[in-house]
């Protein structure tokens, strides 16, 4: 039976019939399989949740312990079974903890990728080829402009304005989970090893990163920074809607960084009001989409939040059956940690 | 070239004039000759051609490109330059790419058959970032925010000169601008500009005090409309060419122009009004107010014929001191909305050029009729310029005329009654014994503006600023009421203190209800009194008006929004 006859987009989220779960639901649902911890995947109040223990670990620290009733840590590459239907994690490479889920069913092999990246993350396996008859694949950065530079460059960019700029703090706009930790861990590879000051919003999940054994150096919250002049010179990250908010107004002479995939286009880092925008992104470009689709060579690809009109255009130039499958919900702006 | 890429990407993100002023001055200090100096064009906006036009970079891409790929991706990004830099297919990064001099030359001397390929060529061994260098700088649009007047004083600041002696020079310079740098930097002597048309640094006023109006003596001050047009200054040097107009372009230097109109600022503007500079000759260097004025075009042939006459004859038959005689013909002045249709425009058609001809009105002369006037006092030369416009006549020149007062009291009433007439802006004061002093001498020149229009608007959308003001909502549309909606009118961003922007700031942070992007939709609750200039009828606009200069004059937190202006209240002062 093709896929698309029992696996299908309502308004929570993608529904496996036969195996009676969501992927990555929106709403409150019986069983909810969680591909990664970033807030428009993982919701709490499920009754069951599958999801890696990392993953289950950021909904703890997001929503509490009782996040879901019945929290259930899958291992990596094991198969567990709802009902008929075969269900296997294998990592992303996206953020701490992050998986694709194989799905096997009446014959046909379906793997949906959740958010994925093929460069290099100190924070989680690399992903993973696993061959199949149809690929869900994400379509965030899905136009050819988008090539993301390396993370070193970037990093690079922000020492230098510390250089030039020495007595402006620079306030690095970044996602708290996954995009915060990585600007962080790129930083100490560079050799930055100065105290990273951190706002409010940031510290639990650089908390929890330290707990699962990934050294962040020192780290301090600018809320117990006494004398904000000092902050001067140095790096402060917070969520990006923190650098319009009121709060940057106690930093000193502030220089707005911004690390995002969007951070590529002029408008959109001239929008945030970014001075320096850095390309720092948590899911593919335009090239890692397409060396995906060829080494998984699947007989289909679906595509889903981003554009998708420009990836489905291209994989069927390359010769692969594409169609867009509508998911609702997957905020592409502050929320998706890109 | 990635020195001046890297600069560009650095100006392009940086707001505030004084971090972008660092990084060039950086620039500057960090570049040899003669990169630096074609980097100083290329943001001055002096580069002579066009590398290559935008038709031909579009052609290339298609070429390159898969088209539909193109087409969504240029609908994502907005932007042509940005799109190609992004999607250009090849890559083989240089270990050196050629210097900005290099580039420059290429395009220069390259054949129109090659343009496209050896654009190609250096877009495949540019980034993203150094081809949309290339790009902006090859069809000459940088938009950086840097304007030409930023520019030169950040050249005065870099040589620790006055920028008025940048000014001067400027238009006598040319790209690389190899010895204005060294002189700059003290390496060499200050290039010779003797025989070239060249702005002169204009003599500003201050603004009226109260005290300065109670001191108003008669016989001791010059009194005139304060136009609302454009201060420019005409710059004529052909004097060599007297006896025959038909071939004053053969015997002139070279290509060097022969005269010029300059912005208040030392823009040159001449490209946009050849109507009036065609009209023009002698020797002469003249200030005063660009408008549209409608009856130049009166007796066109029949000025030609004399102003030729005038040439060929010299002083000789003109002897008859008619005072009279220039002031016959009143210009027949248009508004500033008139003028602003030819502002900006490179090439005005004929069309424009008949149905909003311009005309000068000539308030002070700094040289004329080869004579440097400016050590002389207002007085004589006033005098000199009534000889000159006795003696020459011109169908676009018309001299400014003088009013009397011989009171403070009587001043008063005259600016009263100046103000009635919505041409003018208000009344110029100047010393009859003021010598032409560059610059903003205290005490010389008065302007006394018009009481500005004020109307009662409602806050409809606030948007951040940039800079200090990046996390306050600082720059308000507001709009008056029409029926029961309120449609816009204009925009401000000024006019309020801090304390009142933290006010403001915090009002619509409590009293947003939508956003668009980094736009914030308001409670439509607030009354802000606004300050303008004029309103002017506006076809771009739902409302139909166009403010201009409009500021925050009060903010009404007591007024309730319904008692707010109609906008047939706004209507009713356009000027007609």
């Amino acid at each position: 039976m093709h896929p698309s006859t029992w696996l299908k987009a309502d308004d929570t989220g993608l529904y496996c019939e036969p195996g009676e779960f969501y992927i990555d639901p929106m709403n409150e649902v019986a069983t909810a399989l969680v591909t990664h911890g970033h807030a428009d995947h993982a919701r709490a109040g499920h009754n069951s949740v599958y999801a890696s223990s990392e993953t289950l670990s950021i909904m703890q620290t997001r929503y509490g312990k009782d996040m879901a009733i019945h929290q259930h840590a899958v291992t990596l590459g094991k198969t567990i079974e709802f009902n008929d239907v075969k269900v296997t994690f294998y990592p992303a490479g996206h953020i701490l903890g992050s998986t694709q889920i194989l799905i096997e069913y009446a014959g046909y092999r379906v793997v949906v990728s959740g958010d994925y990246k093929r460069r290099h993350d100190p924070t989680c396996p690399p992903f993973e080829v696993v061959p199949c008859d149809v690929l869900i694949t994400e379509a965030t950065f899905g136009l050819p402009v988008f090539k993301h530079p390396p993370i070193e460059h970037e990093i690079e960019k922000l020492l230098h304005s510390l250089r030039v700029f020495p007595e402006r703090c620079h306030l690095v706009g970044a996602y708290a989970l996954g995009k915060c930790q990585r600007v962080i861990l790129a930083l100490r590879d560079a050799g930055y090893a100065k105290p990273i000051y951190l706002h409010g919003a940031q510290l639990k999940l650089c908390d929890l990163y330290k707990q699962l054994g990934i050294d962040l150096g020192e780290l301090i919250p600018v809320s117990e920074v006494t004398d904000k002049k000092t902050l001067a010179g140095e790096i402060v990250i917070a969520p990006p809607s923190a650098l319009a908010d009121r709060w940057s107004r106690s930093l000193p002479n502030v220089r707005p960084v911004v690390a995002s995939g969007w951070m590529q286009i002029r408008a959109r880092a001239k929008q945030k009001n970014a001075e320096l925008p850095l390309i720092i992104s948590d899911h593919c470009d335009w090239p890692e989409l397409l060396q995906t689709i060829e080494e998984v060579n699947p007989k289909e690809v679906w595509v889903t939040h981003g554009r998708e009109d420009a990836l489905m255009y291209q994989a069927e130039k390359m010769g692969f059956k594409a169609r867009a499958l509508s998911l609702v919900g997957y905020d592409e702006e502050e929320q998706g940690g890109d | 070239m990635e020195a001046f890429s890297n600069l560009l990407e650095q100006l392009y993100y940086t707001a505030g004039t004084k971090a972008k002023a660092q990084l060039i001055a950086d620039y500057i200090a960090n570049t040899p000759d003669p990169d630096r100096g074609w980097a100083i064009a290329a943001m001055a906006g002096t580069l002579r051609f066009d590398f290559f036009k935008r038709n031909t970079v579009k052609k290339l891409v298609t070429e390159h490109t898969d088209p539909a790929l193109f087409a969504m991706s240029y609908d994502y990004v907005g932007e042509v330059s940005e799109t190609v830099a992004h999607l250009w297919p090849h890559s083989e990064p240089a270990d050196f790419l050629p210097s900005l001099t290099e580039v420059v030359e290429t395009f220069a001397s390259v054949s129109k058959q090659k343009v496209s390929e050896t654009l190609a060529n250096y877009l495949t061994i540019m980034t993203p970032a150094q081809r949309w260098a290339l790009l902006k700088l090859g069809t000459r649009g940088l938009r950086i925010g840097v304007s030409a007047r930023s520019i030169k004083q950040i050249l005065a600041d870099y040589g620790d000169k006055d920028i008025k002696e940048i000014e001067t020079l400027w238009h006598a310079v040319h790209p690389p601008y190899v010895d204005m740098l060294r002189w700059l930097e003290g390496k060499a002597e200050k290039p010779d500009i003797e025989n070239a048309v060249t702005f002169h640094p204009v003599m500003l006023s201050h603004p009226i005090e109260d005290s300065d109006i109670e001191a108003f003596t008669e016989n001791t001050w010059q009194i005139e409309n304060k136009y609302d047009g454009i201060r420019v200054q005409l710059v004529v040097k052909s004097s060599k060419a007297f006896n025959d107009r038909s071939i004053d372009s053969d015997t002139t230097n070279e290509d060097e122009p022969e005269k010029a109109l300059f912005s208040r600022t030392g823009d040159d503007i001449s490209h946009s009004f050849p109507d009036l500079l065609e009209s023009v000759s002698g020797n002469m260097v003249l200030d005063g107010e660009l408008l549209v004025i409608h009856n130049v075009e009166h007796g066109y042939d029949l000025s030609r014929e004399s102003t030729a006459q005038g040439m060929t004859t010299g002083n000789t038959t003109s002897g008859k001191s008619d005072s009279q005689a220039w002031s016959t013909a009143q210009p027949d002045v248009d508004t500033f909305n008139a003028l602003q249709q030819r502002l900006n425009k490179k090439k005005p058609s004929k069309a424009l050029q008949s149905s909003a001809p311009v005309g000068l009105i000539v308030y002070d002369a700094l040289v004329l009729n080869g004579e440097d006037l400016t050590e002389k006092t207002l007085k004589a030369r006033r005098q000199a310029l009534e000889k000159w416009f006795s003696e020459n006549s011109n169908n676009r020149l018309f001299l400014s005329e003088t009013l009397t007062a011989t009171s403070s009291q009587s001043l008063r009433k005259l600016h009263a009654q100046v103000c009635q007439n919505r041409a003018v802006e208000g009344l110029m004061i100047k010393r009859l014994d003021s010598k032409y002093i560059p610059g903003r001498p205290k005490g010389k020149w008065f302007k006394w503006k018009r009481d500005p229009l004020v109307v009662d608007a409602v806050m409809m959308y606030a948007q951040r600023g940039h800079g200090k003001r990046s996390s306050f909502y600082s720059d308000y549309t507001f709009g008056a009421w029409e029926d029961n909606q309120l449609l816009p009118i204009g925009k401000a961003y000024s006019g309020f203190t801090d304390e009142e922007l933290k006010k403001l700031d915090n009002w619509v942070r409590r009293n947003a209800v939508g956003r668009f992007g980094p736009v914030r939709e308001v409670k439509k609750e607030l009354v802000l009194e606004v300050a303008f200039d004029a309103v002017h009828p506006s076809s771009r606009h739902k409302s139909g008006v166009a403010l201009r200069f409009p500021r925050i004059h009060r903010i009404r937190w007591d007024k309730p929004a319904n008692e707010a202006d109609t906008l047939a209240n706004v209507k009713a002062l356009i000027e007609s």
